[in-house]
């Protein structure tokens, strides 16, 4: 990479580094925000002319960062001779843009913002025309989407300019998703993405079978961007934008970025029938109706955006005739087009400034009022309708040349008539915007008195149209530009040659008839008008607003239907694809034969299997009334612990037991701030929907269970029979597992439990500062309060019991290691004891007897767990790794202390401050439910007994 | 060597301590869960870098061999996830904390702390009971932020979305069942090693364990037809929470990518049919349930949530293929739609909280009605996409990554089609709330009282604290489009390692030398 791609690079960062400058630079003042967008633009165009000699001599200047090279996309640029015109264009254009903005603009819009926009535009465009890699350019291609939705929308108040943005975003963007399915589709059939190798690659292309689906998704692409039909409808919408913006976008730009892709996938892609067809035929409808809408139209900013529809319908046309001259001819026409069509948006945005209109039939005798505005505009117009000496008539002559000798379907005439009249319209409505806003007698209802402006507005303008009027007459100082641009599109050595006067061929006499029948056309202007208005015609943005709708309603519809917050059908439908989806997986592959015997049924497995079911059964139709509820699936957890311990699973059937007593006991006490009653809410169909649907699961899981278990399988846990005792130090393997082979997984485990108690505090207080507390204090729960809130038999009864489950807690947690037991089963028994304590003698009394906050138990325990593993680091051990030893001290017997007690006394803080806290919060809502606080532990105490004696 | 899980043991004793000890000081804990993130975000560093060699370090709890005892395995993979975990809490936490909605409640930090706890956890084991725990972990912690701070709404959606998610334990539990069952072993390695062995003629169990596992899976990563949860409970969270969340369905993402390539995907002829063959349409039908949900939301968090909806689907469309390539594509798309999701849902929070609602109408134009226009603009861009962000690098390499000819036609057009409907939906909602409400003037400005200092009375600057945040997350986004090509070089890397299952169990099955 030389200085060449050095500069080439710069030329392509310089927009983007800049367009934060003028968002900046407006605190400085509004010249000086218009000189800081100049600036970066001045100089890429100041090196672009450093480069130009070289290119237009056929050198191609080229600069490559590696970017992303898994996918192929590398940020690499190149100049040819087409990069050159559009760049010089966009640059260029650009520059007068920026200086006729700053005098369009008024005070209250946000010019900083404004210019910012459009460098990041102006980048955008560049990237397109100097990407020599399709991906990168597929970024600059939505980028424009992007940056012209900004600059569209720009005047955000007005709601077409809101809508004329979103129309141009989802039509361009739509595009512009289909134009990457093209591109990636091309980069797979050559291998690369790289533009320079596609190029070269053209026959392969179009011999592969993937060339259809890629020539049509990229045409979908550049026809959308280039707003041919039937995509035309969003260019004439995008018109709200200001007027410099419209100026840019559609003469030099955004509208161009289409051709320019046609152009430059030219080598790759043109040639073929499918071609010539697709893209000639679109572009010589959208040429002629394009001409025909804007003859009627009133607005001149309309008018002249469906003059722009027309003439990329020609441009694209002429590159889908495929010929070389057809290319020369395309290329030139660019020129002549950015020139006398940005002039004439510029005079619109001028007359429109100056007479607060831009509707014609409000408009006329301009030309007294506004002379050096009425040159300009006449001498653009002129150009437009192809008048000799101006340049817009030459590169017709080319267009009409082609068109001429061009077969379409086997017709000589389709094309040439098609042309002509297309030349025809283009004569008329060109010939309109000069009669009708500058001609005819002033008048005295304009909405604002005009003159011309100053002379920072018409300088632009007049410019460009100095270029219109010197390539017009003396066409060879276009040639050079014209003949590099046309040799990179075609990838040729052609050497064109630009005259005004070709001799009495076809092509003049087309020209002939489409200036008479222009002139025939605009005098019968009137009744065709009056015609036009009653006739009926399609109304795209009607159209298009009723699509979008329609999509919306339709998404809408389709959205709401799923996710209708019926979590019973979420579960619904969860549970049957479960099945059905094990269901597939398993009738898909073989299942071995089982290993096993069934085992006879003895009575008393069958008794409690019967329970099981009755108990299951039952909760299924009583559910209703939770409080039966509760006691049915109370009956259910005892038999599933019964199960555990006939199949001498101890350790399981003690914590099944305990968990179960905690759970129905807080169950309980919640149960007492709700209904006693589920509302009946499913009707018969949906019962029965859920039935088959839990039949299918429950039998599924059945089947499994029984499938896996008649199956002998070699699984670790042998190892971990075998190593209890001498790697663990304990002859309870499931112990030994809890708190050391998978010790991480319980200190996971108790985490959860922590914060499920945290949860719940946190719900509780959030509960009570929400509406929730108010119904709480409103509700009424006296009536099933029993009589004797704390009957002295049940205190006296826990009381007793007390220190028994304390004896008992302690030993379940110290034999843990060895027998059934443990910190966790442990924690629930200590629990349960003082559970029945706050329920016998009420929360307030139980409280004032215990010091110990819950919360810091969670967390001391947590903490404890952590850093009894963490302590194995001191050893060089990893986290959780334990150590045990044998003690003797008389006169007890030698016993063991190994670390993994520690953990479990983690285990057991945890599990016990969790209830507790759980418990706590249950007891705030009670409070706050009205719940008197009883400083008593029982209501009658016998000690309070006045004696006879006393009372005497 | 014990970095590895300092991820998990750090929050896991740095949550009890705030929770219970500085409860009652709001400063202290936000002090404390700032460093403790901060020193994970170190951590992660670390780790990455402790992969980045490529080799597969793995760290025996208890000192057990495996398979007997639990392993965390740090791989590219796993560093990359706690990385990206790491990284985007910290973000969320400063927003939640400059924007007190971490007072709102009781027990933000700690169950902040725990979450990144759960997360981090489910990133780093090698043991697939023990991914069920920290499901677990992540599950409560994450319901309990999800409620942080009540709310009639907030509560119901937080029902729905815990019973929704242990209905999916419960799944993960029989289907841990059958896989132990029919393969005998619950370490990740282990299951590497043994389920190849199973022929297809024996496989009917094994498949089974597969499909649920997978199913579980997806009620993670919110895919059809068990993403229904998702769209209310996200929208109806705390908006910081919604953020952390996006790293939520990159763990059922991960967790498919992880046990679906390494255990049951190519080179399992009992199981490897699966996988692909049920997750490719599931992926395509999700990606058109967010275009849709997108397209037509009423309001904007659940526009954000639909979003995610899709962005998962696209996800999960490159995961389906089970190449390497195409793993690289999702791994790179994963990353960037966490950031992506988390930046919406904090600029939609500093917007939502200015205006009356989330609901998708003009209302007065906020102060700094163009700051958060431009947020929006950039964060959109990224979530639809399209260039400059990384969204659309990240597109195109998931459509690059799919060659199969059967699927590209789905793909492709479920994906671009999407992203249309997107860019529609975002531009509708973004025209609504900050260009539309331009147009509406104060009512009765008197007295030449400006529109703006009307306005101003009710919506209140965002600091520098706040929009901090979603700047932090759009740099992210920039730099992964800039660096995008030593991103993916490592994320090369790490796909490789991933499908290098002989590798993997090597590292974690080699024996210990002492006991």
């Amino acid at each position: 990479m030389g200085l060449g791609g050095t500069l080439l690079l710069l030329i392509a960062v310089m927009p983007f580094a800049g367009a934060l400058l003028p968002g900046l630079m407006i605190r400085a003042g509004r010249n000086v925000c218009a000189i800081s967008t100049a600036v970066p633009t001045f100089l890429a165009l100041t090196m672009l002319v450093v480069l130009a000699p070289s290119v237009m001599q056929g050198d191609v200047v080229q600069a490559q960062i590696e970017w992303l090279p898994q996918l192929g996309l590398s940020a690499s640029f190149f100049l040819d001779g087409l990069g050159l015109l559009f760049a010089g264009m966009i640059l260029g254009v650009g520059l007068l843009i920026t200086l006729y903005a700053r005098f369009y603009l008024s005070g209250e819009d946000p010019m900083g913002q404004f210019y910012t926009y459009l460098l990041l535009f102006q980048g955008a465009m560049l990237g397109i025309v100097l990407s020599d890699n399709i991906l990168l350019l597929l970024i600059f291609w939505e980028l424009t989407s992007l940056s012209s939705f900004l600059l569209i929308g720009f005047w955000k108040h007005l709601p077409e300019g809101r809508q004329g943005a979103r129309m141009a975003l989802a039509v361009t963007g739509a595009g512009g998703l289909a134009m990457i399915g093209g591109m990636l589709i091309l980069g797979n059939i050559v291998g690369s993405y790289n533009l320079t190798d596609i190029l070269a690659a053209g026959d392969q292309i179009r011999a592969s079978e993937w060339y259809l689906p890629a020539l049509i998704l990229i045409l979908l692409g550049a026809f959308t961007k280039s707003a041919q039909f039937p995509f035309h409808f969003w260019l004439p919408h995008a018109m709200a934008a200001p007027t410099p913006v419209s100026a840019y976008l559609h003469s030099a730009t955004m509208v161009k970025a289409g051709v320019f892709l046609l152009a430059r996938m030219w080598p790759a892609l043109a040639g073929t029938d499918a071609w010539f067809y697709i893209v000639s035929t679109t572009g010589l409808v959208t040429m002629v109706l394009g001409a025909l809408i804007a003859l009627f139209k009133d607005d001149l900013k309309a008018l002249l955006a469906f003059s722009t529809v027309s003439h990329l319908g020609l441009l694209t046309m002429l590159l889908g005739f495929g010929t070389q001259a057809a290319a020369v001819a395309a290329v030139f026409h660019v020129i002549n087009h950015l020139t006398f069509k940005a002039a004439l948006f510029m005079t619109a945005g001028i007359v429109d400034h100056e007479t607060h209109t831009r509707d014609i039939k409000r408009l006329g005798g301009l030309r007294h009022l506004m002379p050096i505005t009425f040159l300009i505009g006449t001498a653009a117009a002129l150009s437009m309708a192809g008048i000799p000496l101006f340049n817009g008539f030459l590169s017709k002559e080319l267009m009409l040349e082609e068109a001429s000798h061009t077969d379409w379907f086997g017709s000589a005439y389709a094309v040439p008539v098609m042309a002509t009249i297309g030349a025809l319209l283009s004569v008329a409505y060109s010939l309109r915007f000069i009669s009708h806003v500058f001609l005819g007698p002033v008048r005295d209802d304009y909405p604002h008195k005009p003159h011309d402006p100053p002379f920072g507005m018409w300088a632009a303008p007049a410019l460009l149209v100095a270029m219109v009027v010197i390539i017009g007459v003396a066409p060879f100082l276009a040639e050079g530009i014209v003949t590099a641009a046309a040799n990179a599109v075609t990838g040729a050595d052609l050497h064109p040659h630009l005259k005004i006067w070709h001799g009495f061929t076809p092509a003049l006499w087309m020209s002939v008839i489409a200036v008479a029948g222009g002139i025939v056309l605009l005098l019968l202007h009137k009744p065709l008008d009056k015609l036009w208005i009653a006739a009926p015609r399609p109304e795209a943005k009607a159209i298009f607003d009723r699509l979008i709708a329609g999509l919306v309603s339709a998404s809408r519809a389709i959205t709401e239907i799923g996710h209708n917050g019926a979590i019973s059908r979420y579960l619904a439908i969860f549970t049957a694809s479960s099945v059905a989806l094990g269901w597939v997986a398993y009738s898909s592959g073989g299942l071995s034969a089982p290993t096993r015997e069934l085992l006879p049924v003895s009575p008393v497995i069958f008794v409690g299997w019967v329970m099981l079911i009755v108990a299951t059964l039952s909760v299924v139709t009583m559910h209703h009334h939770r409080f039966r509820a509760l006691v049915l699936i109370g009956i259910i957890g005892l038999s599933i612990s019964a199960g555990f311990a006939y199949l001498s699973a101890p350790d399981l059937a003690l914590t099944q037991i305990s968990v179960e007593t905690v759970t129905i006991m807080l169950l309980l006490l919640a149960l007492h701030f709700m209904p006693k009653i589920t509302p009946k809410e499913s009707s018969a169909g949906l019962k029965l929907r859920d039935g088959v649907i839990a039949l299918g699961a429950g039998g599924g899981v059945a089947a499994l269970a029984y499938a896996f278990l008649l199956r002998d399988i070699e699984t670790i846990s042998d190892y971990h029979l075998a190593n209890s005792y001498e790697g663990g130090g304990g002859t309870n393997v499931v112990n030994v597992i809890l708190v050391d082979f998978r010790g991480y997984d319980t200190f996971g485990e108790i985490i959860v439990l922590g914060i499920a108690g945290l949860v719940i505090y946190a719900v509780m207080h959030a509960l009570l500062d929400g509406p929730a507390a108010r119904r709480l204090k409103n509700t009424d729960y006296s009536h099933d309060r029993s009589r004797d809130r704390h009957p002295m038999m049940m205190v006296v009864a826990t009381r007793v019991m007390m220190p028994i489950a304390i004896v008992v807690g302690a030993y379940i947690f110290l034999r843990g290691h060895n027998q059934p037991g443990g910190g966790f089963v442990a924690g629930l028994v200590i629990a349960i004891a003082l559970l029945m304590q706050y329920m016998a003698s009420g929360f307030a009394w139980t409280q004032e007897r215990q010091r110990m906050e819950y919360h810091t138990m969670i967390g001391l325990g947590v903490v404890i767990a952590g850093l009894t593993g963490v302590g194995s680091w001191l050893f060089g051990r990893p986290f959780l790794t334990s150590d045990f030893t044998y003690i003797h001290l008389p006169p007890i017997e030698e016993f063991e202390v190994a670390t993994a007690m520690l953990f479990d006394l983690g285990v057991f803080l945890t599990v016990l401050g969790g209830v507790m806290l759980m418990l706590y919060s249950l007891s705030r809502i009670a409070r706050f439910a009205g719940e008197t606080v009883n400083v008593d532990p029982m209501d009658y105490d016998p000690a309070d007994r006045i004696t006879d004696e006393e009372e005497r | 060597m014990h970095w590895i899980i300092l991820p998990v043991v750090l929050p896991a004793l740095l949550a009890p301590v705030i929770g219970f000890v500085m409860r009652h000081d709001i400063t202290l804990a936000r002090i404390a869960s700032v460093a403790g993130t901060v020193l994970l975000l170190a951590i992660a560093l670390g780790l990455a870098y402790m992969a980045a060699d490529g080799t597969t370090h793995v760290y025996r709890l208890g000192n057990w061999p495996a398979p007997f005892g639990i392993v965390l395995v740090l791989d590219r993979l796993s560093a990359l996830m706690v990385l990206l975990t790491s990284a985007l809490a910290l973000i969320v936490l400063i927003h939640a904390i400059s924007t007190g909605w971490d007072a709102r409640g009781r027990h933000f930090h700690a169950l902040f702390q725990f979450q990144l706890m759960g997360i981090c956890g489910a990133f780093l084991t090698g043991d697939i009971f023990n991914l069920f725990v920290f499901f677990e972990v992540l599950l409560i912690a994450s319901y309990g932020l999800m409620i942080h701070s009540g709310g009639k709404d907030r509560m119901r959606a937080g029902l729905q979305y815990v019973v929704m998610n242990l209905a999916g334990s419960t799944l993960f539990l029989f289907a841990l069942g059958t896989l132990y069952a029919s393969t005998g072993t619950l370490n990740i390695a282990d299951l590497a090693l043994r389920v190849p062995e199973i022929p297809a003629e024996e496989a009917a169990l094994v498949r089974v364990a597969t499909i649920l596992l997978m199913i579980v899976f997806a009620v993670k990563a919110a895919l059809f037809p068990v993403q229904f949860w998702l769209p209310a409970s996200y929208s109806n969270a705390p908006a910081p929470v919604a953020a952390l969340f996006a790293i939520m369905t990159k763990v059922g993402a991960y967790a498919i990518l992880r046990v679906h390539t390494t255990v049951f995907g190519p080179g399992s002829p009992g199981t490897e049919d699966l996988a692909g063959t049920w997750l490719f349409p599931a992926a395509i039908v999700t990606i058109a349930i967010g275009a849709f949900g997108v397209l037509g939301a009423r309001r904007l968090m659940p526009l954000i949530a639909f979003s995610v909806v899709g962005s998962m689907g696209t996800l999960l469309v490159a995961v389906a293929v089970f190449s390497t390539t195409a793993t690289t594509a999702a791994l790179y798309y994963m990353v960037h739609s966490t950031f992506a999701a988390a930046c919406l849902f904090l600029i939609a929070d500093l917007v939502v909280t200015r205006r009356s609602g989330d609901a998708l109408q003009p209302e007065l134009p906020t102060r700094q009605n163009g700051l958060f226009a431009a947020l929006f603009f950039a964060a959109a861009i990224a979530m639809a996409g399209m260039p400059p962000l990384s969204g659309f690098l990240g597109k195109l390499l998931v459509l690059d990554a799919i060659r199969e000819p059967g699927l590209i036609g789905w793909a492709w057009s479920a994906i671009l089609i999407g992203s249309l409907l997107t860019i529609i939906g975002f531009a509708r909602a973004g025209s609504v709330l900050f260009w539309k409400s331009t147009a509406i003037t104060v009512p009765d400005a008197e007295d030449g009282e400006t529109e703006d200092s009307a306005a101003s009375i009710q919506s209140p600057l965002a600091t520098v604290g706040q929009v901090a945040p979603v700047m932090l997350a759009l740099a992210v986004l920039g730099g992964l489009a800039i660096f995008a090509g030593p991103v993916s070089a490592y994320l090369d890397n790490t796909s490789a390692q991933l499908f290098d299952r002989a590798g993997y169990v090597e590292a974690v099955l080699s024996p210990v030398e002492e006991r």
